[in-house]
């Protein structure tokens, strides 16, 4: 146990001075949330009724603020954390971990724990800068938020864990990962709103991850309720990639 | 192989020596066959083991943002009978390094830091890869002391190495690998005597043959390239064709001989292999 609080607590540090984990944890997301209120800002017109479909009958600062809290989470499962696990492979730390008698579990462990400890960070600073900067609203209920929200942290962990197992190298993950994230990034609800897509863009969209896990958070945040459908789809991702990681992991 | 000894692994490349150590350390699954280290089986008892060998790698890195007082206090805490990495760090001359990057260390440097952290779980059997490969000759010389003490403080040595130089300095005993077998194991002045029993001498001289060289005791075979001459043989060769050359008047400035080498007993034994095969 000493020794997953020890990895884990290295792990941060590493994190820390590592400034392309930052800019995907924390500038992205925030990137986004200024461009888009400022493109869109929040007001709403009650009478427009193709406005109100597209946007859920709120203001489109209100429809995203949700869905920067998923793209903190994409971003931690598709890039950083694939990333540090395929760059450490290839490099011979993870042989080295495996040497000094480390388990599989505690490495990965190690790993999920600082990446749900920087998505949280993350996740909490969008929040708070949405509310106080452009006044947009808090959920309505918070537990559905927070249980929404750890399943997609969970989900996108073992998805991470996932593409840094199967992929040959960190180079291979870069590729992937960042082509995967930018998709989802426009595609998933938090670029153009889901109902302004094309039915193709929409048929890929509705095979992402994401899009599921954006659905299931803006429901409970705007008070919608909760959605089993969305839910069950995206632990199923989470749980497919788990197993499939857990089957495909290599330490060489 | 026996406590407290350096015993060395040697081969060319893609013959086994690292292959063999990694199932040793119960890295990799071996194919077949029977292997103990310290009494267990590295294929079953992999954990057991762990912690009571010690493994610096060939070929394998450290997060480069990570500095050496946290490698070492990681790899401390993973290990369940970890010594002061304090101490590790003076002793391996790391301690003005302390706060250094991973990444910023000099390759000698990061071999002395690999060194202290296969010893920081106090092993009894540490396997040492190739750790002076991609070193400068001071270092290198500074690594060797730093294995003798090592063994010094009770703790056998497994050491894969490519120079015969090293080998020949360092270890008690040595095996020459070959096509993943084990070609020959002894003592490098064993090894010598047995596989590289010629001595040649060497000198210049007008380009000219020397047939009578061949009447020296022990003489083998006489040749020449240009003005360079060699005698092949064993025994005192040395005295003998410096003596028939002075007779003859001829008192080369450069004459010298060269003695049998654990590279050359390396080069034969590698040579026999293949003309068998």
């Amino acid at each position: 146990m000493r020794g997953v609080q020890k990895l884990a607590w290295v792990e941060v540090k590493l994190f820390i001075r590592e400034p392309i984990a930052l800019v995907f944890a924390f500038a992205f997301p925030f990137f986004m949330l200024f461009v888009l209120a400022g493109v869109f800002g929040n007001d709403v017109d009650p009478t427009d009724e193709e406005n109100l479909r597209v946007w859920r009958g709120v203001g489109p600062s209100d429809y995203y603020v949700s869905t920067y809290v998923g793209l903190v989470m994409a971003s931690a499962g598709l890039v950083t954390l694939p990333l540090r696990l395929a760059a450490y492979r290839d490099a011979g730390v993870l042989r080295r971990y495996r040497a000094a008698g480390v388990s599989v579990p505690v490495v990965l462990g190690a790993q999920v724990l600082v990446s749900l400890g920087m998505s949280v960070l993350a996740a909490a600073g969008i929040i708070v800068s949405s509310t106080l900067i452009y006044d947009t609203v808090l959920p309505e209920n918070w537990p559905l938020v927070i249980a929404g929200i750890g399943l997609g942290l969970l989900t996108f962990s073992c998805i991470g864990v996932l593409l840094g197992a199967i992929l040959p190298s960190a180079r291979a993950v870069q590729g992937a990962g960042l082509t995967l994230f930018f998709v989802m990034m426009m595609i998933s609800g938090s670029g153009p709103p889901l109902e302004v897509l094309t039915s193709v863009m929409r048929a890929v969209s509705n095979a992402m991850p994401l899009t599921h896990l954006n659905l299931l958070v803006q429901d409970a945040w705007l008070g919608f309720g909760w959605s089993w459908w969305e839910a069950l789809i995206t632990a199923a991702f989470g749980a497919a990639s788990g197993i499939l990681a857990v089957r495909f992991f290599r330490w060489e | 192989m026996g406590t407290g000894e350096i015993f060395g692994i040697i081969g060319a490349n893609g013959s086994g020596k690292t292959t063999t150590v990694e199932c040793l350390q119960g890295l990799r699954q071996r194919d077949g066959g029977a292997v103990s280290v310290l009494g267990l089986d590295p294929g079953i008892q992999r954990d057991a083991l762990r912690h009571r060998i010690g493994s610096q790698l060939q070929e394998s890195a450290l997060p480069e943002r990570l500095k050496v007082w946290e490698a070492l206090d990681l790899f401390a805490a993973l290990s369940p009978r970890a010594r002061d990495w304090r101490q590790l760090v003076e002793e391996w001359g790391l301690s003005e390094k302390r706060g250094t990057a991973f990444s910023d260390l000099s390759g000698g440097q990061r071999q002395r830091l690999f060194v202290a952290l296969a010893l920081v779980n106090d092993p009894e059997v540490v396997f040492l890869d190739e750790m002076t490969t991609g070193l400068d000759p001071s270092a290198r010389h500074a690594a060797w002391d730093l294995v003798r003490q090592v063994r010094e403080r009770g703790t056998t040595v497994v050491l894969v190495t490519h120079f015969m130089d090293e080998a020949e300095a360092l270890c008690d005993r040595i095996a020459v690998f070959e096509s993943g077998q084990i070609a020959a194991i002894d003592s490098a002045p064993a090894l010598v005597s047995r596989f590289a029993d010629q001595s040649v001498v060497h000198f210049s001289h007008a380009g000219e043959d020397l047939p009578w060289l061949a009447d020296c005791p022990g003489a083998q075979s006489v040749a020449r390239h240009g003005t360079h001459h060699t005698v092949s043989g064993d025994g005192p060769l040395l005295a003998y064709v410096g003596a028939a050359l002075v007779a003859h008047g001829i008192a080369p400035l450069d004459l010298r001989g060269e003695r049998a080498t654990l590279e050359q007993a390396f080069l034969r034994i590698a040579e026999h292999k293949a003309g068998s095969a």
